[in-house]
C-alpha cells in the first residue's frame, strides 16, 4: 500500500498541553494519500482536522505538539526533521492554502513579488526571470489582466482574487501535495465553485495530490476521491466518496448525511422534520471515555461507554471505527 | 498562579496604605504637626522614632500615616472625577458619532497636547493651594486616556450583535450605553483608573514638591519630600520613608489593576470556579 | 383585499444609499453606495420568505431598514398596517419585528445572565410584575429547549447551539409577528444545525411567526421557505414560490447559485457553471444589468439597460432578466 502512497500518516497523536496535562486532541489517526489523489478530511470545529494538516506541514506550535505516530512523505519520515529540512519541504514538496488569504499574504508586498519569491527561494531563479514567471502563474489561476495585477497589493484584490493568488503561490513550485484548509469558506457561493474548479483542474494537470480540509461534507464528497470523517480527535470513517453519502457507515456520518437539508429533498419528501444529532460537540479537554461519539449516538450500547472501538475494514473498501457500524 | 499573585500583592499593598490612612489617628504615635519639638530634631530611625524625626522634631512615622490620608484621598477622588468625565465623553462620542464625536476628539487632542501637570499648575494658580483645589486640578486634567479608551471600546462594541439586538428590542440610547456598552468596557477602564490613582498620587507629590499642593504644616507624601530635599544627604530618612510610601502604594495600585482585569473577565471567573 | 394590504410586511420601491468617503472642508471624493435599490417585497403573516444573495447584495441593509435601524433614502415600509417612519413608536416596532443573529458568540452580552437578557426587554415593555416576568422567562426557555434553571448562567457557559437558542428566545420574548433570521445556522457546527432549523420551524407553527430567512445556504432556504427572493447588488432579481425558484429558476444568477452547490453524489466535472468572475464592488456596480459581466448569456441589451422591472406571473414567479422569456421557452 505504501508503495504508491505519497503521504502516509500512521497512528498520529497530537497533544494539547493545558494546565500541565496533555490532552490527546487527535489520536490514532492513520491515512494514506496516493500521488495525484484528492483526499478530504471532514469534521466540525475541534475535531482535529486542521491541526492534523498543520502537523504535516510541521506548523504546530506549543501548546500543541506531536505526541506519537509517523508522517511519511515518499516513505521518508518527516515529523522529526530539523528546521532547515522542513523549510525545504514546505512550498516545494508540500504547500498549503488557508481559509482567509488576507492573513496569509503579506499586506506590504505586491502579489507578483510574493509569487516570484517562491521561484527565487526554491528554484534559484533570478528576480527578473521570477517576475516573468509570476505573470504566467497568474494566467494559470485565471486572473484577468495579470500584467497589471502583479503590481497590486493584497488589499486591492477581491476575496476570490486573493485566494487565486494564494493558489498561484502554493502551486508555483509544482509541489506534490497541496493542503487546502477550508479554502472556500470565506468566499461567496458562486466564487467558491470557481475556485474549486481551478484547484481541481490545476492539480489534475500537474499530478498534484490534494488534502482538503472542510466542515462541508457535501463539498468534500464532491471534490475528493476518498474522504475521512473526523469526530473528537478520531478518524471515525474513511470511505471512497462515492460510497459516503450513499451508504454512510458510522452513526455520526449517517446522522450528518440525514440532518443536512439538501436541494431537492423537500420537493421529493415534503417539509419533514430534519433528523437531529442530539447533544453538543465535546471540547478537547472533555472527550468522553469509550467511543467518543457514544453520548450522542442513537445505537449506543453499554459497551460503547467503556471500550473505544478499533478501525474495522469494510467489505466494499474503507474503514469505520464503531462497534455497531451499519 | 501568576495572576493571583498580582492581585494579592497589589491588594495587600493597597490595603496597607488604605488602613494606614483610615486608622492614622490611632496608629500614629504623635500628632503629625502639633507635636513639634526642636529638642528631638533629625533623630535617625530607631526604637522610639521608627522612621526618625524631621528638622522640627516631628515623628516621620506619624506624618507618613497622616500623609497617606491626604495622598490617597487626592489620588482616589481626582481619578474618580477623571474616570467619570472620560467615560461619559468617550462613551457618548463613540456611540453617537457625528459632530459630538468630532468635538470630543478635538477636546481630547487639545488636552493631550497640554502637559497635564502644567495644566494642573495653571488651575492651582487660579484656585490657590489646598486639598480641594488640588483634587479639582488633578481631576480635570488627565481624563484624556480614559476618554480615548472608552471611545475606542464604544466604537468596537456598538457593532456587536447584542448591541444591535438591544436596539431592535427598543432599548433607548442611554440604556444601551449603560447596560450593553459600559459593563463590557469596564475591565480596561478600571485598569486605567487604578493606574491613574497612582499617577495622581505622583502628580500630587510633584505639585506639593513645587509648593503648589498641600501647604505645610499638613503632611502629604509629596509635601514631605518637598520639605526634605535640603536634608537629603544629612538626614536621608526624611525622603526615604515618604518616597517608599509613594513607591509601594503606586506599585500596589498597578499590580491591583492587573489583577482586577483578570477578575472582571467573566470567562476567567468560571475557569477558576 | 389585495395581497399587499393583507401582508404583514410590505416594502415598496425601497432604496438605501450611503455616502462614503471623507470630506475635508467640502473637498474630496464622495461615492454613493447603493446598498439597496428599488426593492419591492412582501411577507404575509405566518409565511417564511427566503432571502438569498452573496456578500454585498444588500440583504443585511434591507434587514436593518425593516427593523427601523436605518432610514431609507427612498420608498416605504409598511409593517403590520403602519407606515414605518421617524414617528413610528419604537416600542411597538420592537413588539412587531425582531431579529436572530448569525454569530451566537458576538450576539449575546457576555456580562448578562440569560435571565437578564430575557427579563430586561419584558420590563422595558411594561411588564412590571416580577412573578409574571419570571414565568415568561421560564416559559420561553422551555420553548427553545433550554432548562429554566439555566437562566442564571452567563453566555460563555453555553455551547454554540445553546447560545443560538438563547438568541432565538430573546427575539421571541416580546412575541413579535415577524422575525428576521440572519444566517441563523451558518456559524454553528454542522451536527447542530438540524436542531436549530427544526426549532425555528416548530416555533413558526406554534407561534404563527413570519420569517425572513436570510441565507446563502440554498439547502436551508429551500427547506424552510414558502417563497424565495434572490438579491444581487442591491436589487431583487427573481422572486417566487420556493418550488418555482428551485425547480424552474429563470434568472441566470439564480441558476448559477443552484449550480454552484456541490452535489455529493456526483464527482464534479466543473462544467456548466454559467457564471464567471467575482461579485463586483457595490460601490462601482456595472452599467446596465448588474449581472451582465458574469453572465454567460448576456447580450448587448443587457449592457445598456438595467434588468427589467419584476413582472409577476400568475403563479407568483417574477424575474428581472432581458432574456428570461427566451430561456423559459427553451426550457419548456
Amino acid at each position: 500500500m505504501s508503495g504508491t502512497s505519497l503521504l502516509s500518516v500512521e497512528n498520529l497523536r497530537l497533544d494539547l498541553t493545558s494546565g500541565g496535562k496533555a490532552h490527546a486532541a487527535v489520536e490514532g489517526v492513520s491515512f494514506d494519500i496516493a500521488k495525484g489523489e484528492t483526499f478530504g478530511l471532514v469534521g466540525e470545529s475541534g475535531c482535529g482536522k486542521s491541526i492534523t494538516a498543520l502537523s504535516i506541514m510541521s506548523l504546530l506550535k506549543p501548546p500543541l505538539g506531536i505526541g506519537a505516530g509517523k508522517i511519511r512523505l515518499d516513505g521518508r519520515e518527516i515529523q522529526n526533521l530539523g528546521a532547515a529540512e522542513t523549510r525545504k519541504l514546505r512550498g516545494k514538496r508540500i504547500s498549503m492554502i488557508f481559509q482567509e488569504p488576507m492573513t496569509a499574504l503579506n499586506p506590504l508586498s505586491p502579489v507578483g513579488r510574493q509569487i516570484a519569491e517562491m521561484f527565487v527561494l526554491h528554484e534559484g531563479a533570478s528576480w527578473k526571470e521570477a517576475e516573468r514567471r509570476a505573470v504566467e502563474a497568474l494566467v494559470n489561476v485565471r486572473v484577468p489582466a495579470p500584467e497589471r495585477r502583479v503590481k497590486d497589493y493584497p488589499h486591492q484584490l477581491s476575496g476570490g482574487m486573493r485566494q487565486r493568488v494564494m493558489i498561484a503561490i502554493a502551486l508555483a513550485c509544482q509541489p506534490d501535495l497541496l493542503i487546502a484548509d477550508e479554502p472556500t469558506t470565506a468566499l461567496d457561493v458562486t466564487v467558491q465553485a470557481e475556485i474549486l474548479d481551478l484547484m481541481r483542474d490545476l492539480c489534475v494537470a500537474r499530478g498534484t495530490a490534494i488534502l482538503m480540509i472542510s466542515h462541508d461534507l457535501g463539498l468534500v464528497a464532491n471534490m475528493c476521491r476518498r474522504v475521512g470523517v473526523m469526530y473528537a480527535g478520531r478518524l471515525v470513517e474513511l470511505r471512497p466518496s462515492s460510497d459516503l453519502f450513499r451508504a454512510p457507515s458510522h452513526p455520526y456520518t449517517r446522522g450528518l448525511v440525514a440532518s443536512l437539508p439538501r436541494l431537492g429533498t423537500r420537493a421529493a419528501n415534503g417539509q419533514r422534520r430534519l433528523q437531529e444529532i442530539t447533544g453538543t460537540v465535546p471540547g478537547i479537554t472533555a472527550f468522553p471515555p469509550g467511543c467518543r461519539f457514544h453520548p450522542r449516538c442513537t445505537v449506543m450500547t453499554e459497551g460503547c461507554k467503556v471500550t473505544d472501538p478499533s478501525a474495522t475494514q469494510l467489505p466494499g473498501g474503507g474503514l469505520v471505527r464503531c462497534h455497531h457500524h451499519g | 498562579m501568576k495572576l493571583g499573585a498580582n492581585l494579592w500583592i497589589g491588594g495587600v499593598l493597597c490595603a496597607i496604605a488604605a488602613i494606614a490612612g483610615i486608622l492614622a489617628p490611632w496608629l500614629a504615635h504623635t500628632h503629625p504637626f502639633m507635636d513639634a519639638n526642636l529638642m528631638n530634631a533629625e533623630i535617625p530611625p530607631g526604637r522610639e522614632y521608627w522612621f526618625g524625626t524631621d528638622g522640627q522634631g516631628r515623628d516621620i512615622y506619624s506624618r507618613v500615616l497622616h500623609g497617606a490620608r491626604i495622598s490617597l484621598t487626592v489620588g482616589f477622588v481626582s481619578q474618580m472625577i477623571n474616570s467619570i468625565i472620560g467615560v461619559t465623553l468617550g462613551l457618548t462620542a463613540g456611540y453617537w458619532g457625528g459632530w459630538w464625536d468630532d468635538f470630543v476628539n478635538g477636546l481630547t487632542n487639545v488636552m493631550l497636547a497640554i502637559p497635564s501637570l502644567i495644566f494642573a499648575l495653571a488651575i492651582m494658580a487660579v484656585l490657590g493651594p489646598g486639598l480641594g483645589s488640588l483634587i479639582v486640578a488633578l481631576g480635570l486634567t488627565s481624563w484624556s486616556f480614559t476618554c480615548r479608551l472608552a471611545r475606542a471600546s464604544a466604537l468596537s462594541l456598538k457593532s456587536q450583535g447584542y448591541v444591535q439586538a438591544a436596539k431592535t428590542l427598543g432599548y433607548g440610547d442611554l440604556r444601551i450605553m449603560l447596560t450593553q456598552l459600559l459593563p463590557n468596557m469596564l475591565g480596561p477602564i478600571i485598569v486605567i483608573a487604578t493606574l491613574g490613582i497612582g499617577g495622581a498620587i505622583l502628580s500630587e507629590a510633584a505639585l506639593s514638591f513645587l509648593g503648589l499642593g498641600i501647604r505645610p504644616p499638613y503632611p502629604s507624601w509629596g509635601s514631605m519630600l518637598s520639605e526634605a530635599r535640603d536634608q537629603i544627604t544629612t538626614a536621608p530618612w526624611l525622603s526615604i520613608f515618604p518616597g517608599l510610601a509613594i513607591f509601594l502604594t503606586v506599585l500596589g495600585l498597578n499590580l491591583l489593576g492587573d489583577g482586577l482585569r483578570d477578575i472582571l473577565d467573566p470567562q476567567s471567573r468560571s475557569r477558576r470556579a | 383585499m389585495d395581497e399587499a394590504t393583507a401582508a404583514l410586511l410590505d416594502v415598496k420601491d425601497l432604496a438605501v444609499h450611503f455616502e462614503l468617503g471623507s470630506r475635508l472642508f467640502g473637498f474630496g471624493d464622495m461615492k454613493t453606495l447603493r446598498a439597496v435599490e428599488g426593492v419591492d417585497l412582501h411577507v404575509k403573516a405566518g409565511e417564511c420568505l427566503g432571502l438569498v444573495g452573496e456578500s454585498g447584495c444588500g440583504k443585511s441593509t434591507l434587514a436593518l431598514a425593516i427593523l427601523g435601524l436605518l432610514t431609507p433614502t427612498r420608498g416605504r415600509i409598511i409593517l403590520d398596517g403602519k407606515v414605518l417612519d421617524a414617528k413610528t413608536d419604537r416600542g411597538h416596532l420592537a413588539r412587531t419585528v425582531q431579529m436572530v443573529f448569525q454569530d451566537p458568540y458576538a450576539s449575546l452580552n457576555p456580562r448578562q445572565t440569560v435571565r437578564r437578557t430575557l427579563a430586561d426587554p419584558l420590563r422595558l415593555h411594561g411588564i412590571a410584575n416580577d412573578g409574571e416576568v419570571a414565568d415568561r422567562v421560564a416559559d420561553m426557555m422551555a420553548l427553545v429547549g433550554l432548562r429554566p434553571e439555566q437562566a442564571d448562567r452567563y453566555p460563555h457557559e453555553f455551547s454554540g447551539g445553546q447560545r443560538q437558542r438563547i438568541g432565538i428566545a430573546r427575539a421571541l420574548i416580546l412575541k413579535p409577528k415577524l422575525v428576521i433570521c440572519d444566517e441563523p445556522v451558518s456559524a454553528l457546527d454542522v451536527s447542530i444545525r438540524a436542531q436549530i432549523i427544526n426549532l425555528l420551524l416548530e416555533l413558526k407553527d406554534s407561534m404563527g411567526l413570519a420569517y425572513i430567512m436570510v441565507s446563502h445556504d440554498l439547502g436551508v432556504v429551500e427547506h424552510m421557505s414558502d417563497r424565495v427572493a434572490v438579491m444581487y447588488l442591491g436589487r431583487i432579481v427573481e422572486t417566487g414560490p420556493w418550488r418555482e425558484i428551485f425547480e424552474r429558476p429563470a434568472h441566470p444568477y439564480t441558476r448559477a447559485l443552484i449550480a454552484a452547490i456541490p452535489d455529493p453524489f456526483l464527482p464534479d466535472t466543473g462544467t456548466a457553471r454559467g457564471v464567471r468572475g467575482d461579485v463586483p464592488s457595490p460601490l462601482d456596480p456595472p452599467k446596465g444589468c448588474a449581472f451582465h459581466p458574469r453572465c454567460s448569456l448576456a447580450i448587448d441589451a443587457c449592457k445598456r439597460a438595467p434588468g427589467p422591472s419584476l413582472f409577476t406571473r400568475p403563479n407568483g414567479h417574477a424575474v428581472s432578466c432581458w432574456r428570461a422569456d427566451e430561456l423559459n421557452a427553451a426550457v419548456a
